[in-house]
């Protein structure tokens, strides 16, 4: 018997003990609110992996100088659904940074409050990358860089930059006849098509994907794919596949497009600043220029993307998320400082200009872009990205464009709510 | 479980009654005088303990979150748990109870769940609550007031910086007025009583204590919810150092159930059966919530002809794959099996190793290898053989390929088990065929075949079942493709779980109230066949052995 009570005691101890490591936190909290001086309150940042290791010293910094403590975690796959579920459950962070074409979905889902900058803070960024974070009429996000495709050729190979499309096909004709190059573009698509590497193709043989409502955003109820444009671009692009010069190949595909490119097989590449460093290995003597259109036809015009900040509408500190986010992610300093991490353009105009100098890859990759079009963030661009691709995918194996697209365009209305 | 009280003759059911003579209580006598033995105790109190310690860790958010049911659950099943291991009777539940917990915890709670998530429209913009989504609307259509100062902004307490009342002090740029303001409004200060810094902030001021950051970062929800009220709109804070007038755009109004534009005068109208706000011209707010929708999500999935459509075509496939993944590396795997099990056979232990080879490397990795190997113009299968295929790009040729693939991935298994239930059969049975004149092929038709099978049908059953739902095979190679140019929803290596993944995470977000009824769909399917296969098994077993 007594052996027993000794076991109960035991037992209610350890009890203890356990909750103890859990019930942590929770006591703290009210505890140094109400005797320390040095009480802080704490931000988390999720952010993937590359971006994490850049922000960590500057999020330390901003914690030391002011007196809070700054938790940089890495989310290294599926960032938006993650942080979309965590905010619904009350366990998500004070700050995410992520891609702008994010926005649509989570608003919809509540996960993100607006953000306010003063007129002088939003005339230091690049005017596309505002219009990016720009949703129903709110600035969702800060910006802090862009990105976009850009024709990347080597120099070795094709000196000069082709003005149009017609003229590059000619030039990776003649170095295929030669010997010189197995591939006459490196164009990635795969199997299943990749809409934001043709887009440029698409827009310069005249298709479009959303018209544009009264208010300057994307209209999802004026659909681009089916319309009598869309046919006649993906026919023009057609033109360049495997049934026709075999410029565009489905065996291209995301994984070797570049690994061809570098290995000599081709002399241009559609890619953006993330192939650079690549290149630069492989030491392939390189120049940029903008994407060619095709002859005669419209401007070719690459998506741009915009890697932005938010503050999460659940997080538990968001008076301190805003003030990071709009007062400190706004110094160029740290827009420099990604930038070394990776190098994307800074969507700061004074960061751009300051890291400018040093690396005349991006301002060619930011002239490449001058005519893009924003990457639409309306969550209806999400049934665009799977039919898209399957319709060009098709096309470039010689389906009959008008039967493709018009499929296309049917299954991504019926996915339109 | 280790926790049981001493080793002793204990695990004897009572009530069933002793195999020995004497009075039924004798057993029960015996437990009494069975040593308690120090590690026994031990295990058992930091068992038990870890068993409080969770139950006490995972009593705070409940509380928080004032779930009183699942606390309810959570004390009942604690106190259960105590009493069975500290009592020294139910010795049978001792054993059951353990696993029990763990199956309702990770088989009945998930099957559940999905269950009646099947019939709600939880999905991407119908997560929450109607109040997260009113809640959203509301913050999400705050604007500044066109013309309206951006001010700088000092938050200050007239009490302790930890718990006293909160006050913005905040300073009009344009002409360095600074003023105080709280719920009640704003009201100016004496420039006297106020130091201002170069940028405008207070740093302080008569009456008032200013918070640094991180004394106002504690007070973060507090900051957040502080709104000053204004003629125009209302002043708040925008971090810690700025504040604006803003107004929300959009309010919500009880009365009506619907929220209206302040701007446009437009109205949205709370749709209870949707989970969403929609106007009279048929206009949906984004941000929506969860409903019970009934059985809507499976009655789209038998009459959206996208769904329906193409479901029996891909059925056909799913069984084909699931069959011919199963056949093909059993039969392989018990070919190289039963070679490898001949007595004439040299340096099998060699021959073993390079044949697990294939199974010790992760699959993960292995499918996008044989992915890229399968490339058109830069895969190692045409340039090795000097063809041209688009193995991907025409349906047979992409099926062919998966099932390669899977072959490939697959056989290492079959051909483990299958040499393990070869040393299980006895050489006398097919000794006594070769006595009486049977062939090889004879004999391993009559004897060595039946008796594998009954030993490995179930190990087949579970590979199908595994098989019909292999996600990663399709979707790490094909991605269910190719597609018919004519549609782009489902591709000639799609199966069913590919299918729905596409469709319900595909398009426009998330949609997990379809994904669990397609799911369900595929659960009901499955049991099918595996309850017929188990029965003719069973069938099965009952005439060999």
């Amino acid at each position: 018997m007594r052996i027993r009570t000794a076991g109960v005691v035991t037992v209610l101890g350890l009890a203890l003990a356990a909750s103890g490591c859990g019930g942590d936190n929770s006591k703290d909290e009210p505890a140094a609110k109400a005797t320390s001086p040095a009480a802080s309150g704490k931000l988390v940042i999720w952010a993937d992996d590359k971006r994490t290791a850049a922000l960590k010293p500057f999020a330390e910094k901003f914690g030391q100088e002011n007196g809070v403590t700054v938790e940089v975690q890495a989310v290294s796959k599926d960032l938006q659904t993650n942080f979309v579920t965590a905010s619904q459950q009350g366990s998500g962070p004070d700050v995410v940074v992520g891609a702008h074409d994010w926005i649509g979905n989570l608003v919809q889902n509540g996960a993100i409050d607006p953000v306010q900058l003063a007129a002088e803070q939003k005339s230091g960024f690049n005017e596309t990358a505002i219009k990016a974070v720009t949703f129903n009429g709110q600035l969702y996000g800060v910006p802090y860089a862009t990105e976009n495709v850009a024709l990347i050729r080597n120099t070795a190979l094709a000196p000069e930059a082709p003005k149009t499309i017609e003229e590059l096909v000619a030039t990776g004709k003649k170095l295929k006849a030669e010997k010189k190059a197995s591939e006459i573009l490196c164009l990635q698509s795969g199997q299943n098509g990749d809409a934001y590497h043709i887009y440029p193709l698409y827009t310069s043989a005249g298709g479009y994907l959303f018209g544009t409502a009264a208010n300057g955003d994307y209209d999802p109820k004026d659909l681009g794919v089916g319309k009598p444009e869309s046919i006649e671009a993906f026919t023009k692009i057609g033109k360049l596949g495997e049934k026709g010069d075999g410029a565009l190949k489905r065996s291209i595909t995301g994984e070797n497009s570049i690994a061809t490119f570098t290995g000599k097989k081709c002399a241009f590449l559609v890619s953006g600043p993330w192939a650079i460093a690549d290149a630069k290995k492989a030491g392939i003597s390189y120049d940029i220029s903008p994407v060619p259109g095709f002859a005669g036809g419209k401007a070719a015009q690459p998506f741009v993307g915009v890697q932005a900040f938010y503050v999460a509408a659940k997080g538990k500190n968001k008076a301190l998320a805003q003030e990071f986010v709009t007062n400190y992610v706004t110094t160029p300093e740290l827009a420099v400082a990604l930038y070394q991490a990776e190098p994307r353009p800074p969507a700061l105009t004074a960061a751009f200009d300051q890291v400018k100098g040093t690396d005349p890859d991006l301002a060619k990759f930011s002239e490449a872009g001058k005519d893009g079009q924003v990457l639409p963030a309306i969550p209806a661009m999400a049934a665009i990205w799977d039919p898209f691709g399957k319709a060009e995918a098709a096309v470039i194996g010689g389906a009959d464009p008008a039967k493709t697209v018009t499929a296309a365009g049917k299954t991504i209305s019926g996915q339109i709510k | 479980m280790s926790t049981l009280p001493g080793p002793g003759p204990a695990p004897q059911a009572p009530g069933r009654g002793p195999a020995r003579s004497g009075p039924p209580d004798t057993s029960r006598t015996a437990r009494h005088h069975a040593p308690i033995t120090a590690t026994g105790l031990a295990v058992k109190v930091v068992l038990l303990g870890l068993v409080a310690g969770i139950a006490i860790w995972a009593a705070f958010p409940l509380v928080a979150a004032r779930l009183w049911g699942g606390l309810a659950v959570l004390a009942a099943t604690t106190v259960g748990l105590c009493y069975l291991y500290l009592t020294r009777r139910h010795i049978p539940a001792k054993y059951l109870v353990p696993g029990t917990i763990f199956l309702i915890a990770f088989q009945v709670f998930p099957v559940l769940y999905t269950a009646s998530t099947a019939f709600t429209n939880f999905g991407d913009g119908h997560r929450g609550s109607k109040d997260d989504a009113v809640v959203a609307i509301e913050t999400s259509s705050v604007k500044q007031v066109p013309g309206s100062a951006e001010y700088a902004l000092a938050i200050a307490t007239t009490g302790d910086p930890a718990t006293g009342p909160l006050v913005f002090l905040v300073t009009d740029p344009a002409t360095g007025r600074v003023s105080a303001g709280d719920a009640a409004g704003l009201r100016p200060l004496d420039a006297a009583d106020v130091t201002v810094a170069g940028s405008g902030r207070v740093t302080a001021a008569k009456g008032y204590t200013v918070l640094n950051v991180g004394q106002a970062s504690v007070r973060s929800e507090e900051i957040t919810a502080l709104v000053v009220p204004t003629s125009g709109g209302a002043v708040r804070s925008n971090g810690l150092s700025r504040a604006y007038e803003g107004r929300a755009v959009r309010a919500y109004d009880r009365g009506c159930d619907c929220v209206t534009d302040g701007e446009t005068g437009k109205t949205w109208t709370a749709d209870p059966d949707a989970g969403a706000f929609v106007a009279a011209d048929g206009e949906r707010l984004a941000q929506g919530w969860q409903v019970g929708v009934g059985f809507k999500n499976f009655a789209r999935v038998l009459t959206d002809p996208n769904i329906s459509g193409p479901f029996f075509g891909t059925l056909l496939w799913n069984f084909a794959f699931a069959i011919g993944s199963t056949g093909f590396t059993f039969a392989l795997g018990m070919a190289v099996a039963l070679a490898l099990h001949s007595p004439r056979m040299r340096g099998t232990n060699l021959y073993r190793v390079f044949l697990i080879l294939p199974y010790a490397m992760p699959s993960f990795a292995m499918l996008l290898v044989w992915r890229d190997m399968f490339n058109t113009d830069f895969g190692l299968v045409n340039n090795l053989f000097g063809l041209g295929v688009d193995w991907f790009g025409e349906a047979w040729s992409a099926r062919l390929a998966v099932l390669l693939v899977q072959l490939w991935l697959g056989y290492p298994y079959m051909f483990l088990v299958t040499t393990g239930a070869l040393q299980a059969i006895p050489k006398e049975l097919t000794e006594a065929t070769s006595v009486d004149g049977a062939s090889p092929w004879q004999s391993f038709r009559a004897v060595t075949l039946p008796l594998l099978l009954v030993a490995l049908s179930p190990l087949l059953i579970a590979s199908f079942a595994y098989n019909f739902n292999n996600i990663n095979a399709i979707w790490l190679t094909t991605e269910g493709g190719p597609f018919a140019p004519d549609n782009p929803t489902n591709g000639a290596t799609d199966l069913l779980i590919t299918y729905t993944y596409r469709l319900a995470f595909g398009a426009q977000g998330a949609e997990f109230g379809l994904a669990a009824a397609v799911s369900i769909f595929i659960f009901a399917i499955v049991a099918t066949v595996s309850a017929v296969s188990f029965r003719r098994t069973r069938q099965q077993e009952e005439v060999y052995s």
